[in-house]
């Protein structure tokens, strides 16, 4: 297993329970030196290591649905999302993911009819208020907000390290959203 | 609502109608996976959370026109022989038969429609249909989703399509699949070119049972693996098409085996039958082998008076679940072995069974030394 913060070989395993959720960290000898993890003060790891804080200061950490609390480390354990608005919380990457399974990574089949969005009553009780997805496209559904120039960076790059494949699909990806954008 | 006594007596829809080429494919199924907006998906949920969408979905479901006085169970009232059962009809999924409390499944009174509540996700819609028609079993469960959806708020995004507990199923959430029966490819050892041919193009191939069981019976099902990306029609089609090539190949390679081995074919198809007709004690496995070859030679004309519906029925029934059922109580793998005998040794009796002789007798002399060593 590796070390959650480097990729060195982990070592030293801590396990929690934060609010019903388990946690795990995972740590090699040196990051739990330099954490300053010991007997004494290792109960307060995990918490400190899964604070907002942390997690924005190195791109491995742990980022978890505000929905339902599932934790971008289970996805990668089991391969299943925790809630519908994991998809959400975990967007970075997804596409990559996505890419390996599927055709494409954008949706071009059934839609739910416009006519059939439940009134916001029905919604159940919800802790989130992140609910991405629009309830009712209109006919003419609007194409989700696509970065383009970020698309181009993810082309240049694939032309770069000699994926001519990925290049290719990432061009026509571009080319197909580039009209429906100037319009 | 239906009793279960009531739903399995009868034989679905499916077993007993014919479609299209059902000398090859035995059913085709598409289902759909849906989930509700605001609820976590059933396999990272708390049990209160997946009866509360379960007392809210269930009732809703039941209601739908498909599936009015059909069949509903809460899976805490079913006894594991009965959900095993569901599962041998292809009803529910095993992973769904495995669950218990916040679990139900609603069925239609033809068992052409199910839909399986807090399976992998809140629901799973699955039609089935007799033969090669995926296309009609698409247009039922589109039909019932649409129908559940203006009813209830299902998790959609406009880039990813329907949200599914595994990105797997992202998008249509569909999984369109047929079972084949190809024996011919097996006996002429074409299959294995043949499944990998498939697995290049983005199928899957499993057997009886789904992933990772095998393929018992020479049945294979092949099912899409790609659901996001692409419209529900589209992929139905090249599943159909790629489906009619493998059937062409198994109606060429029965031909030819009928043509250049019939003795050998004969000889396979007789040893069956005499083995159904006569054992006392039959494995599974022994007798989904053996009940392959006998549907091999009804579908060549090579067994008089034998339906291949008379053979399909029993293909359900010899299953471990179905005889405990009909027995009434649980019982041993030995037990199920002499019971599977009995029953296969009954059904039989109506056939005539393979012909003694060749039905083209235009080379006598083709196998003179059996003959004379009598």
């Amino acid at each position: 297993m590796k070390c959650d913060v480097c990729e060195n070989e982990a070592t030293v395993f801590l396990t929690q329970i934060i609010n019903g959720q388990m946690t795990t960290v995972n740590l090699c000898e040196t990051c739990s030196k330099a954490k300053g993890v010991t007997e004494e003060t290792g109960f307060g790891l995990a918490e400190a290591f899964l604070s907002p804080s942390h997690r924005t200061e190195s791109d491995s950490m742990e980022i978890v649905c505000d929905s339902c609390g599932f934790t971008a480390s289970q996805l990668k354990k089991i391969g299943r999302m925790g809630c519908p608005e994991c998809y959400a919380a975990f967007r970075d990457g997804l596409d990559g993911l996505l890419r390996n399974m599927h055709k494409g990574t954008r949706h071009v089949g059934k839609r739910p009819s416009s006519t059939s969005a439940p009134p916001p009553q029905m919604l159940p009780r919800q802790r989130t208020t992140t609910v991405k997805e629009a309830p009712s496209p209109a006919p003419a559904p609007p194409m989700p907000p696509v970065d383009v120039a970020k698309l181009r960076a993810e082309l240049d790059l694939a032309v770069k390290e000699e994926r001519y494949e990925d290049a290719a699909r990432l061009k026509s990806e571009i080319e197909s959203l580039q009209p429906k954008a100037s319009k | 609502m239906m009793r279960f006594a009531t739903l399995i007596k009868n034989p679905a829809d499916w077993m007993k109608g014919a479609g299209p080429h059902s000398d090859v494919v035995m059913t085709s199924r598409v289902r759909l996976a849906r989930n509700l907006r605001g609820y976590p998906f059933p396999g990272f949920s708390q049990e209160r959370q997946r009866i509360e969408l379960l007392e809210r979905a269930r009732p809703v479901v039941e209601e739908l026109p498909e599936m009015r006085d059909g069949y509903s169970e809460d899976y805490t009232e079913l006894t594991k022989i009965r959900k095993q059962v569901l599962v041998e009809r292809h009803l529910v999924s095993r992973e769904h038969a495995a669950r218990s409390s916040g679990c139900a499944v609603v069925v239609d009174r033809k068992q052409s429609i199910s839909i399986m509540i807090n399976e992998e996700d809140h629901f799973r819609i699955q039609g089935i249909r007799p033969g090669l028609n995926l296309t009609s079993a698409f247009e039922v469960v589109d039909r019932v989703d649409t129908e559940l959806e203006a009813m209830l708020p299902y998790a959609f995004d406009p880039k990813l399509g329907y949200l599914t507990a595994c990105p797997t199923n992202l998008g249509t959430g569909m999984r369109a699949s047929v079972m084949l029966h190809l024996p011919a490819l097996v006996l002429t050892e074409q299959i294995n070119p043949v499944i990998k041919a498939i697995g290049k193009i983005g199928l899957a191939v499993r057997g009886l049972y789904g992933e990772g069981t095998e393929a018992l019976g020479n049945l294979f099902q092949i099912s899409n693996q790609h659901t996001l990306g692409e419209a529900e029609p589209e992929i139905i089609a090249q599943i159909e098409k790629v489906i009619e090539g493998v059937v062409r190949s198994e109606v060429t390679a029965r031909a030819k085996l009928k043509e250049d081995h019939e003795t050998m074919l004969r000889d396979q198809i007789g040893r069956a039958f005499a083995i159904l007709r006569y054992a006392h004690i039959l494995t599974s496995k022994e007798a989904l082998n053996l009940l392959s070859m006998l549907r091999l030679g009804a579908d060549l004309d090579l067994v008089g008076n034998c339906d291949r519906s008379l053979i399909d029925m029993l293909l359900l029934e010899i299953q471990p679940a179905h005889l405990q059922l009909s027995a009434a109580r649980e019982l041993s793998p030995e037990e199920r072995d002499s019971m599977r005998a009995d029953l296969t040794r009954a059904r039989l009796q109506s056939i005539d069974g393979p012909g003694s002789f060749p039905t083209s007798q235009s080379n006598p002399g083709g196998t003179p030394s059996t003959q004379n060593d009598e």
